[in-house]
């Protein structure tokens, strides 16, 4: 399988303080990876990084070509996709607005399948299509945000905290179609504190600990792995101790 | 007073207030998409009325080749900061909007400009000089300072505000200039006369209204320029660049600013430091609009207009005093009305 994001060695600093160290991952295509690890582990800066957001030490490749000179916006035309923590949505805007802006880097015809896939995901967003996107619920914004991100056809879609705060019959209905994703050609970086639902639909997986990787293989090992299922699944294998 | 003067002063002040609802409305949009309070709108008003009213006696402006000499210098640092990552389409694309662009305007003005040249020639060079000069003025001085707080941004935007006015007094002298009006019919309706002028500031005001509302609710430009304003990183992360949506928002703000002047040179003489102070009554609009409401600027101006009209025939001397007090009222509502917050780092 031929890697369509390759980082590596990457350090992230803020200042002086370095909040990611030496960290190398692949995606490859139509692959799920996820990064799983506590709050502040360097997750989200991890990501935002390889968006362009943050600037980093270290390779970063995509599709074959080194990003060191692209910014955000040349990052997105050439196929790589944010959604970050926050949405980041045009709250003032309707759905239809800002899944419209999301085709802003692609041709017209291009636009007109991309609103019929991401509107066959996600239906609710069909029927809101009006509505404000600051009026919608946590979920409904979360789905507009990946709606948005789909919207420019990403080769590699980036999540981070797909998730965070939503209620848990929502939360399935996300993951099943970040699986939808995969189906449909879509590379996916998940980062997750959620760790069960995201190792049970990731291939692989890296475990992140005060910005380093400590773990990393596929994603069913990774589950059985005892310190991972002491620290972030809540439970024990049989057996087993946790040290 | 009687009725009949309470109606010319109402139309005097609507004909101001519509003026500085097309300059309020330039300012709203550049703070909206920028967060620059574009002080400068006042020269490009001075710019482009003068411009035109050169024109119109047959000179050449100097503001033709000040817009090729700020191409030059946008063109440099184009390539300066893209150095790391040059490839052929940015450097055609630098070539085409900072160098072939102003020049070609530059040459067209000195093969056009001449005492027959008609009216509507002349106004189309004066706007495309002043729009080629707002585009620039973004680029350098703005865009790479872009990431900075208001407050850089503004000092910055005084810095220019001084800069094209001592320009001003270069290329235009002490001397005031008037230029030919737009069309000279007139309409009298009862004891009102309706100039074809104020015709045409109307008509336009309210024909630019239209355009902007249009373009801000269907095009995907306009979209894109409003969703820069509504969040700037999820603009990014769509792959807008907000360097483009604050150089569309600067060449807009340059070409309302030209527009009006255009439209207020043949009713009042213009000198090369008035338009300050019709910008600043604009900015007053757009303040009681908190800088965000387009038709809470537009009323508001007109307000400002009737306001300034009606203070004039009472205590003209006072006139300036009493328009600008009405910010005061505003300013502390809005401080009553609004938490107390720290400015937001980008």
């Amino acid at each position: 399988m031929s890697a369509l994001l390759s980082v590596s060695d990457v350090h992230i600093a803020y200042g002086k303080v370095e909040a990611v160290r030496g960290v190398s991952l692949e995606v490859g295509e139509n692959e799920i990876v996820t990064i799983i690890g506590a709050n502040g582990a360097g997750k989200t800066t991890l990501l935002n990084a390889v968006m362009g957001i943050l600037p980093l030490k270290g390779r970063t490749m995509f599709a074959g070509k080194d990003m060191a000179t692209l910014d955000i916006e040349d990052r997105v035309a050439a196929g790589l996709s944010l959604v970050p923590e926050h949405r980041e949505l045009f709250a003032t805007m309707n759905v239809e607005d800002n899944l419209q802006l999301g085709a802003f880097r692609i041709a017209k015809a291009t636009a007109a399948r991309s609103f019929e896939r991401v509107y066959s995901l996600f239906p609710r967003l069909q029927e809101r299509r009006k509505q404000l996107a600051g009026t919608l619920s946590g979920g409904e914004q979360q789905m507009l945000a990946m709606g948005r991100a789909l919207m420019g056809a990403p080769k590699l879609l980036m999540l981070d905290e797909p998730s965070l705060g939503l209620a848990p019959i929502i939360v399935a209905d996300i993951f099943r179609t970040i699986g939808e994703l995969r189906a449909a050609g879509v590379s996916v970086l998940l980062v997750e504190q959620n760790a069960q639902a995201a190792l049970q639909i990731a291939d692989r997986a890296y475990v992140m600990e005060l910005g380093e990787f400590v773990l990393s293989g596929a994603a069913r090992d990774i589950a059985r792995n005892q310190r991972v299922a002491a620290s972030y699944l809540g439970f024990q294998h049989e057996g087993e101790s946790a040290v | 007073m009687n009725t009949t003067i309470m109606l010319f002063l109402l139309q005097d002040g609507i004909t101001n207030g519509a003026i500085y609802a097309l300059l309020g409305l330039a300012l709203v949009l550049v703070f909206a998409v920028t967060r620059v309070i574009l002080i400068p709108q006042g020269e490009f008003v001075t710019y482009g009325a003068l411009s035109y009213a050169m024109l119109a006696t047959g000179q050449v402006p100097g503001t033709a080749k000040l817009a090729v000499a700020m191409g030059l210098v946008a063109f440099g640092l184009d390539l300066f900061f893209a150095r790391k990552s040059l490839h052929a389409r940015l450097v055609a694309r630098a070539v085409a909007v900072d160098i072939v662009f102003p020049l070609a305007v530059c040459l067209l003005t000195y093969a056009l400009a001449g005492p027959k040249t008609p009216i509507a020639v002349n106004i189309a060079l004066a706007l495309l000089i002043v729009a080629a000069i707002g585009l620039f003025l973004y680029r350098i001085a703005f865009q790479p300072i872009a990431h900075t707080s208001v407050l850089v941004l503004l000092i910055a935007s005084v810095g220019c505000h001084l800069a094209l006015q001592g320009l001003g007094l270069v290329f235009f002298g002490a001397e005031g200039l008037r230029g030919p009006a737009l069309s000279n019919v007139a309409l009298a309706a009862g004891s009102l006369r309706f100039t074809g002028q104020s015709l045409a500031v109307y008509g336009l005001t309210v024909a630019f209204i239209i355009a902007l509302w249009l373009f801000f609710g269907y095009s995907l430009t306009g979209k894109a320029l409003r969703a820069t304003a509504v969040n700037r990183l999820g603009a990014r992360l769509v792959g807008i660049r907000t360097t483009l949506s604050g150089q569309i928002a600067f060449l807009l703000a340059s070409l309302i600013g030209a527009i009006s002047g255009i439209l207020i040179v043949p009713i009042t003489t213009l000198y090369y430091d008035t338009g300050f102070l019709i910008g600043l009554k604009g900015f007053i609009a757009a303040i009681i609009g908190g800088l965000v409401s387009y038709p809470l600027t537009a009323v508001a101006a007109i307000l400002v207009g009737v306001v300034e009209a009606f203070s004039s025939f009472y205590a003209s001397n006072f006139k300036e005093v009493i328009v600008f007090t009405l910010i005061l009222p505003v300013l502390v509502l809005r401080s009553l009305a609004a938490p107390a917050v720290e400015e937001e780092k980008d």
